[in-house]
C-alpha cells in the first residue's frame, strides 16, 4: 500500500515539478530521489511498517510474492532512469511530464500485482495503459510514433473491451468479482463463465504480445521513441505477465485442463513467430521487439505450470530479461539509427560495453553462466514437473536454438566486422553501469539464490 | 581439492589475462598456468591419488536438486590429463605465431580449458551441461576472431548445431531428473534410474543427438571439415584433440549407463550403421583431398566412428580400447596439428600439390610425422594400435551385436584405407622433390621439435606399454558395464 499512494503522489508532483524546477538535471535528480523513496517505502511495507491504513475492502491483497515483485519493477525502473532517463531529453520539452507519466505506470503495476478483485485489475491494466500511449506518441513530429500511438490505442481499447466483456460474463455467472477457487468452482459448469475465462485469457494474451495477438508489438516499438520502447518491453510487460499468472492462478485453477492446451498453443505459436520474424530483421531495434515477443513465449510458460519453480523461475526471468533488454536498449538509443551495421565493429571502439551487450545477448540466448539460461530452466523444470507438453518443452529449445542465430548476429558484427567510425560517444559512468549491470547477470546465473532468497 | 584446481586454475588465469596488454606477459603466464595444470593433473594421478584429494562437493541451487559435484574417476583422470598435457604443447608449438589482441586469444584459451576440465570433471547433470557450454563458447570466439577466411559462417554453423544438439540434451537431462528418487542432477541418481523402454528410447535420440554433433558421426559431421580448415590452428588442435572426445566421453559416462535398455536397441540397428556408413565415406573422401587439413579433419570422422562401435558393443575390452584411444587419438591428432601448423606458417599453403621434399630438408620433421602418421594408422608399437586392437577384440567378441563380423571387416577395410591416405599425405608431402616453395626449406625450430618429441615419446610410451593406463580405467569401464548391463537387467 505504501508504494502505491507514494507512486500516484510523486506523479503528480513530478507533473508541476517543472513550475519550479527549471533545469532538466534536477527534475532527474528528482524522479530518482522519489523512486528511492518509493522503493524504501514498498521494502518497509513488507517487512510491517505501513505508512497507511485504509480498508481497501479486501479488493487487494500484498503478499509477499507482490511485494517482492513490486520491489523487483521499481528497482529495474530505477536502473532504467540511470541508463536512460538523460535520452528522454531529446524527445520533447515536457520532460517532467514522462517521469510523471512513469510514475503513474509504475502505480498501475502495483494495483495489477496485488488485486484480488477484477476491478482493481482493470483499472491496473487502463492505468498502465493509457501513460503508453501517450509515450509511444510522445515524438510528436514523427509520423511513425503518431502511428504507432494511434495504432496501439485503437487495438489496446478493443483488448480492454474484450476484458470487460470478459470481466462481465465473469461477474454474470459467479456473481462476484473476486478472484477465487471457490467463487469458481462454486460455478464450473457454467458455460458463460469458460466464455469469460476464454475472452480474460485472449484480452491478456493481448497485452503481454503473444501470438496470434502480437501484431501491434512490432510496429509499436518500433515506432516509439527507442526509450520508452525499452521501458515498455521490460518492466511493463513483467508487469502484464503478472498480473496475467496472478489472475489464473489465483482464480482459475479449477478449470486447469480447460485452458491449459489452448495456453500451450499460444506459447508454441509465440515462440515460433516470435523467433522466426526476428531471424529476417534487419534493423536491430525490431529484432528486438520480436524477440521480446519470444521471451513472453517463455515467460507463459509460468502459467502452463503452477508451481514453486515457476514462481521463482518468472521472477528470475524477470530480472534477467529486463536487465538484459534495458542494457541493450540503452545503446541503441544512443546510435544513429538501430540499422545492424551500426553495430560493425563496435568491439574496437567501445570494448567495454561490446563485451557488456555480449553478455545481455547471451543471456537472452539462454546461454549458461548467465541469468537468461537459469530462468530458461526454471521454466522448463517447472513445465517437466508438471508432467505433460513435452512436445512444447521440445518445441520450445528448438526455437531458443533459432533464437541464438539473430542474438549472435549482433555479437558477429561487434566482434567480427571492421567499421572506421566510432559510432556513439559515452560517459565513463555510464560504461561502469553497464558493465555492473552484466556483472549482475552473470552472478544471478551462477548463484541464483541472491535474488530468490527475498521471496521466502 | 585436485579436481577443483584443475578447473579453478585455468579458469581464474584465464580471467586474469584478459587484463595483461602486452602479448608476451599473456603468452607466459598462458603457459606457465597450462604447465601449472598439466603438473597437478599427474600429481593428481600419482602423488596424491587418494579418494578424498581428487573429489569436490559444495552447495549451489539446492532447489533445483543439483550440487557442485566433481569427482576424478579413471576415465575422467585420463581425459583430464589429455586436456593437461595437450595445452602446454599446443602453447609451445605456435609460441611464434603472433596473434592480434594476444591477450584475448590466450585468455579464451585458458577458459576453453576450464570448461574441458569441468566437462570431464562433472558428477552433477546439471554442472555437466554448465561446463558443456562453457567449453563451446571460448571456442567459438576463438574460431571467429582469428580464423581464415571464411571463419564466420563455418563457427556459426558449428555453434548453431552444438547448441541445437545440446538444448535437447538439456530437455532429456530435465526430464530424467524428474524421475529420480530424489529429484537429484547426481550421477548416481541416475544410474540407479529405471525408466520404461518407450521412454528410453526417445530420451536417447534426444541425447545422442547432441553427442552425435559433437563426435561428430555421419551425418552430423557437416561442421567439421570447415571449421578445422578455418580455424586458427591452436583452436583446431583444441576442438579435434579434445573436444571432440567431449561427445565420446558423453556417451560413456552419461548416455549408456542412464538408458541401457535404449543403447542396446539402438546401438547396432542405428548407431553403428551410421558409424559404419561415416567410417567409409569418410575415410574414402580423406583420399581424394588435396589439403592436409582437410585430410586430417576426414581421418578423425573414421576413427571417431571407431570409437562409437566400440562404445555400443558393450564389452571390457572395447570399453579399455575407447579409453585409450580416446588419450592416443587425442595426442596424435595434435601432433599432426603442429606439423601442419608448421607448414602452414612456413610456407603459407598446406596443399600436397604445392608442397613435397621435404625430407630433404627437414629431416627431423619428416621423421617425427611419420611416426605420428603411423600411429594414426595404428601400426604395432604405437599408441593407436594399442587402442584399435582392443577396441577390434571387442566388438568382434560382443555378446550384444548381431552382425560383429560384418561390422568388424567394415571397419577393417577403413584401417587400410587409412592407411592409404596417411600415407599418400606423407609421400606427398615429405618425399618427392621439392616444389619452388620449399626449395629453400628448413628444419623445424626447437619449441616444435620439443613437442613433436614429447608427443613421439607418448605415442612409444603407450604403445609399449599400455598396462598403466589399463589399469587406470579399468574400474570405470566395468562400473560402467555394470550398469549397463542389459541381460543383468532382464534377470532382475
Amino acid at each position: 500500500m505504501n508504494a502505491l499512494i507514494v507512486t500516484a503522489v510523486l506523479g503528480v508532483m513530478m507533473m508541476f515539478s517543472s513550475i519550479v524546477l527549471k533545469r532538466n538535471s534536477a527534475i532527474r535528480m528528482l524522479a530518482i530521489v522519489g523512486l528511492l523513496f518509493t522503493f524504501i517505502a514498498n521494502v518497509l511495507d513488507s517487512s510491517g511498517v505501513h505508512f497507511f491504513s485504509i480498508n481497501i475492502k479486501g479488493m487487494m491483497h500484498f503478499d509477499q510474492f507482490a511485494y517482492f515483485f513490486i520491489s523487483i519493477s521499481i528497482f529495474c525502473t530505477f536502473i532504467f532512469f540511470l541508463l536512460s532517463a538523460k535520452e528522454m531529453e531529446r524527445i520533447g520539452v515536457n520532460y517532467s511530464e514522462y517521469f510523471a507519466l512513469i510514475f503513474f505506470i509504475l502505480c498501475g503495476i502495483i494495483l495489477v500485482a496485488s488485486f484480488t478483485s477484477l476491478l482493481i485489475l482493470f483499472l491496473g491494466i487502463e492505468i498502465i495503459s493509457i501513460p503508453l500511449y501517450i509515450l509511444t506518441g510522445s515524438d510528436k513530429k514523427n509520423l511513425k510514433s503518431n502511428e504507432a500511438s494511434l495504432k496501439y490505442f485503437l487495438l489496446g481499447a478493443f483488448s480492454t473491451g474484450i476484458m470487460l466483456m470478459g470481466i462481465a460474463l465473469f461477474y454474470g455467472s459467479t456473481g462476484s468479482f473476486s478472484v477465487e477457487n471457490s467463487v469458481v468452482i462454486a460455478a464450473t459448469t457454467s458455460p458463460m463463465l469458460l466464455i469469460g475465462i476464454l475472452l480474460l485469457l485472449f484480452s491478456m494474451s493481448f497485452k503481454v504480445s503473444a501470438a496470434p495477438f502480437h501484431f501491434w508489438a512490432p510496429d509499436v516499438y518500433d515506432g516509439a521513441p527507442t526509450v520508452f520502447t525499452s521501458f515498455m518491453a521490460t518492466i511493463v510487460k513483467a508487469a502484464a505477465f503478472i498480473a496475467f499468472i496472478r489472475l489464473f492462478s489465483l482464480a482459475f485453477t479449477p478449470l486447469q485442463d480447460r485452458w491449459q492446451l489452448i495456453v500451450a498453443v499460444i506459447i508454441a505459436l509465440t515462440l515460433f513467430v516470435g523467433n522466426i520474424t526476428a531471424v529476417f530483421q534487419q534493423s536491430v531495434k525490431r529484432m528486438l521487439a520480436y524477440s521480446s515477443i519470444a521471451q513472453s513465449g517463455f515467460m507463459l510458460m509460468a502459467l502452463l505450470a503452477f508451481n514453486t519453480f515457476s514462481v521463482e523461475g518468472i521472477l528470475l526471468y524477470i530480472v534477467a530479461y529486463s536487465i538484459s533488454t534495458m542494457g541493450i536498449f540503452s545503446v541503441l538509443v544512443k546510435m544513429k539509427d538501430s540499422s545492424l551495421e551500426e553495430f560493425n565493429g563496435f568491439a574496437k571502439h567501445q570494448p567495454v560495453l561490446a563485451v557488456a551487450l555480449t553478455v545481455f545477448l547471451l543471456s537472452l540466448a539462454g546461454i549458461p553462466l548467465t541469468a537468461g539460461f537459469l530462468s530458461k530452466f526454471y521454466m522448463l523444470k517447472a513445465v517437466m514437473h508438471s508432467g505433460n507438453f513435452l512436445w512444447l518443452i521440445i518445441f520450445a529449445v528448438l526455437m531458443a536454438a533459432v533464437s541464438v542465430y539473430y542474438y549472435f548476429r549482433i555479437i558477429q558484427v561487434m566482434f567480427f566486422k571492421e567499421s572506421d567510425s566510432n559510432t556513439i560517444i559515452v560517459s565513463t559512468s555510464f560504461k561502469w553501469l553497464l558493465s555492473a549491470l552484466a556483472i549482475i547477470i552473470i552472478v544471478l546465473g551462477v548463484y541464483p539464490q541472491l535474488l530468490l532468497q527475498f521471496l521466502v | 581439492m585436485i579436481a577443483l584446481l584443475l578447473v579453478l586454475l585455468p579458469l581464474i588465469t584465464g580471467v586474469a589475462t584478459f587484463f595483461l596488454r602486452k602479448e608476451n606477459a599473456a603468452k607466459k603466464l598462458a603457459l606457465l598456468s597450462s604447465l601449472a595444470t598439466m603438473v597437478i593433473s599427474i600429481l593428481g594421478l600419482t602423488l596424491f591419488n587418494k579418494t578424498e584429494l581428487l573429489q569436490f562437493s559444495a552447495d549451489w541451487l539446492p532447489g533445483l536438486g543439483t550440487k557442485f559435484d566433481i569427482r576424478l574417476d579413471g576415465m575422467g583422470q585420463l581425459l583430464c590429463l589429455l586436456t593437461a598435457i595437450s595445452f602446454p604443447l599446443i602453447f609451445i608449438s605456435t609460441w611464434q605465431r603472433t596473434y592480434k589482441n594476444a591477450h584475448n586469444f590466450f585468455a579464451l584459451m585458458l577458459l576453453a580449458q576450464a570448461g574441458l576440465m569441468g566437462v570431464f570433471l562433472a558428477m552433477d547433470a546439471l554442472v555437466f551441461y554448465f561446463f558443456w557450454e562453457l567449453a563451446l563458447i571460448p571456442v567459438y570466439f576463438l574460431c571467429s576472431m582469428w580464423g581464415g577466411e571464411k571463419r564466420i559462417a563455418a563457427t556459426f554453423k558449428f555453434f548453431i548445431y552444438t547448441f541445437a544438439g545440446s538444448v535437447l540434451m538439456l530437455v532429456a537431462l530435465i526430464y530424467l531428473q524428474t524421475q529420480t528418487v530424489d529429484h537429484s542432477f547426481s550421477i548416481n541418481s541416475f544410474y540407479q534410474l529405471e525408466i520404461k523402454n518407450d521412454i528410453q528410447n526417445w530420451l536417447f535420440v534426444l541425447m545422442f543427438i547432441a553427442f552425435a554433433i559433437k563426435m561428430p558421426l555421419f551425418p552430423f559431421h557437416t561442421w567439421q571439415p570447415d571449421l578445422y580448415e578455418q580455424s586458427p590452428t591452436s583452436t583446431t588442435m583444441v576442438l579435434s584433440g579434445i573436444m571432440v572426445k567431449m561427445g565420446l566421453f558423453g556417451v560413456i559416462r552419461w548416455l549408456l549407463p542412464t538408458l541401457p535398455s535404449a543403447s542396446f536397441a539402438y546401438g547396432e540397428t542405428t548407431v553403428a550403421v551410421l558409424a559404419v556408413i561415416g567410417m567409409l565415406y569418410a575415410s574414402l573422401l580423406a583420399m581424394r583431398q588435396n589439403d592436409m587439413k582437410r585430410l586430417i579433419a576426414y581421418s578423425s570422422i573414421a576413427h571417431i566412428g571407431l570409437m562409437v562401435i566400440a562404445i555400443f558393443a558393450e564389452t571390457q575390452l572395447a570399453m579399455q580400447g575407447v579409453m585409450i584411444q580416446l588419450f592416443s587419438h587425442g595426442i596424435n591428432i595434435i601432433g599432426l596439428w603442429i606439423i601442419v601448423e608448421w607448414i602452414e606458417r612456413k610456407y603459407g599453403t598446406t596443399k600436397f600439390s604445392e608442397l613435397g621434399g621435404l625430407a630433404q630438408k627437414a629431416p627431423v620433421m619428416s621423421i617425427l610425422f611419420v611416426v605420428i602418421a603411423l600411429a594414426n594408422i595404428s601400426l604395432p608399437l604405437t599408441n593407436g594400435f594399442v587402442g584399435e586392437f582392443l577396441m577390434f577384440s571387442g566388438i568382434f567378441t560382443s555378446k550384444i551385436f548381431t552382425y560383429q563380423i560384418v561390422i568388424t571387416a567394415a571397419a577393417g577395410v577403413c584401417i587400410i584405407l587409412s592407411a592409404v591416405y596417411m600415407l599418400r599425405m606423407v609421400q606427398k608431402i615429405i618425399y618427392g622433390n621439392t616444389s619452388a616453395i620449399t626449395a629453400n626449406a628448413t628444419d623445424i625450430g626447437f619449441n616444435e621439435k620439443f613437442a613433436l618429441s614429447i608427443i613421439a615419446l607418448l605415442i612409444l610410451a603407450v604403445g609399449l606399454f599400455p598396462q598403466p593406463i589399463l589399469d587406470l580405467t579399468q574400474t570405470t569401464a566395468t562400473q560402467i558395464l555394470n550398469e549397463a548391463n542389459i541381460l543383468h537387467l532382464l534377470k532382475k
